[in-house]
């Protein structure tokens, strides 16, 4: 076990896997010589060498579809898209190729590319350095979602990806790089060294796709989130003292029902909480499945707290993140409602 | 025989000895001048010898000389010294934590200032991060641009952008993108526009060295070419994208400029630190649109002297002294040096022309910040972020102004 924050623990998944497997290779912008402008690929180049890390031109497009490439042509690439923001130029390639190459081909073809992203806001990105697309990527057939919210998961989380042999979008919040976050921006911030998640084992370990993990127990109400929101649910549920279950979803495909529904059979209410944009967010998702499942064990209606539905305001950060506040407000009238 | 996997490399690294010997440099005033309604194989020559009009006695010379007269060129003097004290203030003002972020174009001022001087105020500009001097040579207000990189009560982008991504209407400056190489395509059809009107405005854009990687910068020169839309392409080769070099983006053994007549453009390769070269070949192509003759692609040749953002760390991947042994020097040193040769300036003149920059931009400074920083004085009411998704407020979005209204009473 050694303390790793975020950016560590990611970057041990790649050293862990390019030792095991010499079909992993890494690409991106920056991600080579000057080791990613997060660090997240630090030292694997002078590692591994420049024929496995692989700095790239400045094109998303190009970096997926060469990425499929790769991969159809036995390598196990892993890519890195600098920000989350900056995928679209290679959605195309995302969704009309890497999600569908299986299923064209009868079975035929498959392309285990792993897509690492940052995404979310905190970091005063303004409306270029902050979205949350995990929705946009869940929707498409074929491809597998993911989101760690500590840097346990996120090792164990990218060992798993990258020996998929579907492709996977890796959705890292990037405010969680260096420390966990509880959503107030005027405290000091906090290491990873003094949360658990923050103690990540040193060699090979999965944690799988389509698990989510009951990171609070409780029986009064489910708090179903991911990612950043994770931290503020629990400080959130903490303040209020109510006797809140908050699961982390971790995967978005495949999705952990099972989870999900037998918390919320259990607590009877149910609030989804997530940073992307409300509107056919990935919540709506999560609400209708629970909806669906546990309609009969309901005590009130199934809430959503998320961000506001616009472009993410440089200026306005922290009204637009759902903060405490906003989950607060959403647990007290999911309790109050009978 | 076996493949090989090329992996290009930069010439010197950290802790290595500066190396610009990949740079062809053409001798000042070697270059002809054809016109500039010439067929392509006449123009072709251009993108890979490189325009220069100031010698290394600082006379202009050559056919590429636009002959600006004394005043022009002290105008474009105080537009790129403004530019860089400006800069300056900005990047200190992110370090005191004023602003969250800033880019600097050091290095790089006579592009933009050239540039938008050798065209009319009509033309729109669509530019990058790194274009500053266009907003200021434009006559921008430097209170206004301060406003914005403050995102405070008076910022035109009413705080949802990041710092420098200003815009204008009446300025004709188009609104700046993070994202990169989308502006180029876009101002392609904005010239589309202007010819199918009949108008006789054009419009240019500018991108870097390391964003004509995107399918954008294509989707710009194949539109630009097969529609002969009245536009100017610039590439500001300043050889460094963060730590990604030009030669990633297709620079190793070639031009950028040779890129255009791949696809039917005369494309110019010029010393972009030169302020004359910069604005004659700006003047050649701005005559070709408007004569109808369809795009140029301008390869700017010169170099990003500054990290690529405040959150940047150049250090850690080329060498710490690259900039002193850059080539072509300083553009603002250089148009200096060349004033002087004309007997045009001296030390008491620069003296002046300094202090006026220096004053000016600290009195701007004072103002802006009475309309709001981060921290202190007026902020913006948070509830505007819900305006603009639409033209008309959508009922959904009401809603949840209302919603932030009551959160925010709750504090």
């Amino acid at each position: 076990m050694t303390q790793m924050n975020m950016i560590q623990a990611l970057n041990s998944a790649m050293d862990v896997m390019m030792a095991r497997d010499p079909g992993v290779v890494l690409m991106g912008e920056d991600v080579g010589y000057f080791g990613g402008v997060f660090r997240a690929t630090d030292g694997l180049q002078r590692k591994y060498g420049e024929h496995r890390v692989l700095d790239s031109p400045i094109a998303e497009g190009g970096i997926v579809a060469t990425a499929i490439g790769m991969s159809l042509n036995g390598l196990r690439p892993v890519a890195e898209i600098q920000f989350a923001d900056y995928i679209y130029p290679a959605y195309d390639q995302i969704v009309s190729e890497l999600a569908r190459i299986r299923y064209r081909s009868g079975g035929d073809f498959c392309a285990p590319v792993t897509i690492r992203t940052p995404c979310g806001g905190g970091i005063r990105g303004g409306q270029t350095h902050s979205q949350s697309p995990e929705a946009l990527f869940a929707h498409v057939s074929g491809l597998k979602v993911v989101m760690p919210s500590n840097p346990y998961d996120a090792k164990g989380l990218l060992i798993a990806a990258i020996e998929e042999d579907d492709p996977v979008i890796f959705l890292e919040p990037k405010r969680l790089y260096n420390g966990p976050f509880d959503g107030d921006p005027n405290k000091p911030a906090v290491a990873w060294s003094s949360h658990p998640r923050g103690d990540v084992p040193d060699g090979h370990y999965r944690v799988d796709l389509g698990v989510a993990d009951i990171v609070r127990p409780g029986n009064q109400v489910t708090i179903i989130t991911y990612g950043t929101m994770v931290h503020v649910c629990m400080a959130a549920a903490e303040k209020l003292g109510v006797d809140a279950e908050v699961i982390d979803l971790r995967s978005f495909v495949p999705l952990d029902v099972e989870t999900l529904v037998t918390s919320v059979k259990k607590t009877g209410r149910c609030i989804v909480v997530h940073e992307a944009t409300r509107f056919g967010g990935f919540g709506g998702e999560l609400l209708a499945t629970v909806q669906e499942e546990c309609f009969w064990h309901l005590e009130a209606p199934i809430l959503r707290v998320a961000g506001w539905d616009t472009p993410y305001p440089h200026a306005f950060e922290w009204e637009y993140f759902p903060g405490q506040a906003r989950v607060i407000a959403a647990i007290q009238a999911t309790m109050e409602a009978s | 025989m076996r493949s090989r996997l090329h992996v290009p490399r930069p010439p010197a690294r950290p802790g290595e000895a500066p190396d610009f010997s990949y740079v062809a440099i053409s001798p000042a005033g070697s270059v002809a001048r054809p016109d500039p309604n010439a067929p392509l194989t006449e123009t072709e020559s251009l993108s890979k010898d490189m325009v220069r009009v100031l010698d290394d006695n600082h006379r202009a010379v050559g056919p590429w000389d636009p002959h600006l007269a004394p005043a022009d060129l002290e105008l474009g003097l105080r537009h790129m010294l403004m530019t860089r004290i400006y800069d300056d203030r900005m990047h200190r003002a992110q370090r005191q934590g004023k602003i969250t972020f800033y880019i600097k174009s050091t290095g790089e001022e006579a592009v933009s200032v050239a540039q938008c001087m050798a065209m009319r105020p009509g033309d729109m500009l669509f530019p990058s991060y790194r274009n500053q001097g266009l907003q200021i040579a434009r006559g921008r207000n430097l209170v206004d641009l301060m406003c914005q990189v403050l995102s405070n009560t008076r910022d035109m982008c009413k705080g949802r952008q990041l710092p420098v991504m200003y815009h204008s209407v009446e300025g004709t400056l188009f609104s700046i993108s993070g994202n990169l190489a989308t502006q180029f395509p876009q101002a392609v059809g904005w010239a589309m526009a202007s010819a199918i009107k009949g108008e006789d405005h054009i419009a240019a854009s500018w991108l870097g060295d390391g964003s004509t990687a995107e399918a954008d910068f294509h989707y710009a020169l194949l539109f630009a070419q097969i529609y002969k839309a009245p536009v100017i392409l610039n590439v500001v080769n300043n050889q460094w994208a963060i730590s990604t070099f030009q030669t990633f983006a297709g620079g190793e053994g070639r031009s950028f400029a040779a890129r255009g007549p791949g696809y039917g453009i005369p494309g110019i390769r010029v010393d972009g630190n030169d302020f004359l070269a910069v604005y004659a070949v700006t003047q050649w192509a701005a005559e070709r649109a408007r004569m109808g003759a369809g795009p140029t692609l301008i390869e700017h040749v010169t170099y990003r002297a500054a990290p690529h953002s405040t959150s940047d760390d150049p250090s850690r991947y080329r060498p710490k002294d690259d900039y002193e042994h850059w080539p072509l020097g300083d553009p603002i040193d250089r148009l200096k040096a060349h004033l002087r040769a004309l007997g045009e300036w001296s030390d008491e003149r620069e003296a002046v022309l300094s202090k006026q920059c220096e004053d000016q931009v600290a009195a701007a400074w004072r103002e802006a910040i009475t309309y709001g920083t981060l921290t202190d004085g007026p902020q913006l009411d948070p509830e505007s972020m819900f305006e603009d998704v639409f033209k008309e407020q959508t009922p959904s979005l009401a809603r949840q102004r209302l919603q932030l209204a009551q959160e925010r009473t709750q504090k």
